[in-house]
């Protein structure tokens, strides 16, 4: 690995201010599971690597009254593991479980995870089917980004270079709401998604129509998607078939996969349909208050 | 540049102080600069788990930490398993099942054993399984190590009751 400094500051504004000092050649460091291979790669070369892990804002994991509050380098085997999180926001939870294995988990974090901005990143889609805001920090104060309009291409995100992802804040669960993430791979664990699929349903008090829903998909463009119409159109019906058929063909309309070995465009925009059905299917049977444990693997 | 720097961490039970560099990974600093050969290098990118060690009671693949992050944590490495010089529970269910053929993943399969025991006592074969995808094995093939496990995992009920 070529040579840098090492800082890892305690305190937001000093990790802020050694970016700022920087000029961009400086890269911060979460869990290290992209970063550090990318750096035995050659592929990054910062000169400063500034381990953000000890700053308290980045770490934090609180549920409240106005919401879920997840710092961006809070490790997922901490968010997996958390009671609200597996209750309320149970598609955040989905998405950390499967995030590589158990070592990878003890380090990867979800702000890693999305400014790393992978176009199968898997906490993204799930991310912004629970409509998470990406709190970021700079010199010039903070702003709010939604989870959908931060990645900009793969690898590239909405950040400059003297800016931090801090937080993901995420809204209080509706009553009568539920949530799933899935992917799809060739193998039981490990492996990159071919595609991914994050949703949200809420369902009236009779658990019959759909009054709200949001869709996120994963691996089938060059940024995760917001499947904006395919979730509008699920909302004022009935949970049927035929609505759910309404979605799958929606969301197929704005995905554009690639061919690549795991595999063909046809193929994807095929699975994008299957999982698109059954995530949908699974987040409104946790709406009705069916926890629908998923085993990964199975 | 050279710009190494001291850092201090716990290492099997005992203080360890050591010079790195901060370009230089965890594995990088067990083996070349401590000594600690048991913990092995197959990937050094995540994926194979042979460089398993438990860092403040977890899992990690030292190859994707840096050495300057073990500052003030608490490491456990393959060394630092057995018990007075004898065998531990799932080295002995390892070796008695023959669960190793070339043994190069031996220590991270049985680092990552030690880390699910810890957490659940008695696993089932899918939890060993899922607990164990981070780990490659290229010659023993999976059913051994997985039956060791169990092995282990029973074995060690009956010697803490
Ligand atoms: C074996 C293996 C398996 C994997 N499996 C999966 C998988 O199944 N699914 C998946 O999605 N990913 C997977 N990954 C990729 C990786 O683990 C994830 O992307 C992880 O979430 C990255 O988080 P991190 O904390 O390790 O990020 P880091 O490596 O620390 O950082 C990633 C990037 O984000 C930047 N960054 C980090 N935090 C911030 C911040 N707060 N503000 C600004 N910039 C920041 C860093 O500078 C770097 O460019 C795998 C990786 C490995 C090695
Ligand atoms: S050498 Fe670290 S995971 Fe393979
Ligand atoms: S025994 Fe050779 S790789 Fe596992």
């Amino acid at each position: 690995m070529h040579a840098f400094d090492y800082k890892s500051p305690e305190v937001l504004a000093e990790a802020l201010q050694q970016l700022a000092d920087s000029d961009g050649s400086a890269k911060p460091l979460a869990g290290g599971t992209d970063l550090i291979d990318q750096m035995r790669t050659g592929r990054h070369q910062p000169t400063l690597v500034i381990d953000i892990k000890k700053v308290a804002e980045l770490n934090v994991l609180e549920c409240a009254g106005d919401g879920l509050h997840v710092g961006a380098a809070t490790p997922c085997y901490r968010i997996c593991g958390d009671d609200n999180v597996q209750q309320d926001y149970t598609a955040l939870a989905d998405a950390c479980n499967i995030i590589g294995g158990v070592q990878i988990q003890s380090r990867a974090s979800v702000g890693g995870n999305l400014c790393n901005s992978g176009p199968a990143g898997d906490s993204i889609p799930a991310m912004i089917a629970l409509r998470g805001i990406c709190v970021i920090a700079g010199s010039a104060g903070t702003r709010e980004v939604p989870v959908a309009e931060f990645c900009t291409g793969p690898g590239q995100n909405v950040l400059a270079d003297n800016e931090l992802l801090v937080e993901i804040r995420f809204p209080p669960r509706p009553t009568a709401s539920g949530s799933h993430y899935r992917r799809m791979i060739p193998r039981n664990e490990m492996d990159i998604a071919v595609v991914g699929v994050g949703a949200s349903v809420t369902l009236n008090e009779a658990g019959t129509t759909i009054t709200d829903a949001c869709i996120g998909l994963g691996a089938v463009g060059p940024t995760p998607l917001l499947a904006a119409r395919a979730g509008e159109c699920l909302v004022g019906q009935t949970v049927s078939d035929a609505t759910l058929a309404n979605a799958v063909e929606a969301a197929k309309e704005i995905i554009s996969p690639i061919t690549d070995m795991r595999g063909t465009q046809e193929y994807r925009v095929h699975v994008t349909g299957v999982l698109v059905r059954r995530v949908l299917e699974t987040a409104i049977s946790r709406a009705t208050g069916d926890p629908c444990v998923v085993r990964p693997g199975h | 540049m050279s710009n190494k720097r001291v850092v201090t961490a716990t290492i099997n039970e005992e203080t360890a102080e050591f010079l790195c560099e901060p370009r230089q990974t965890l594995l990088e600093v067990l083996r070349d600069s401590l000594n600690l050969t048991g913990t092995k290098e197959g990937c050094s990118n995540g994926n194979c788990g042979a460089c398993t060690v438990i860092m403040n009671g977890h899992a990690v693949v030292s190859c994707l930490v840096l050495g300057v992050e073990a500052e003030g944590a608490e490491i456990q490495t393959i060394e630092g398993v057995s018990c007075d010089g004898s065998l531990n529970e799932v080295q002995s269910a390892f070796l008695e099942g023959a669960a190793l053929q070339c043994g190069i993943c031996t220590p991270g399969f049985i680092m990552q054993t030690e880390a699910l025991l810890a957490e659940k006592s008695n696993p089932t074969e899918d939890d060993i399984r899922f607990y164990l995808a981070g780990n490659l094995c290229r010659c023993t093939g999976y059913d051994k190590i997985v039956r060791a496990v169990m092995a282990a995992a029973e074995q060690r009920q009956v010697t803490t009751g």
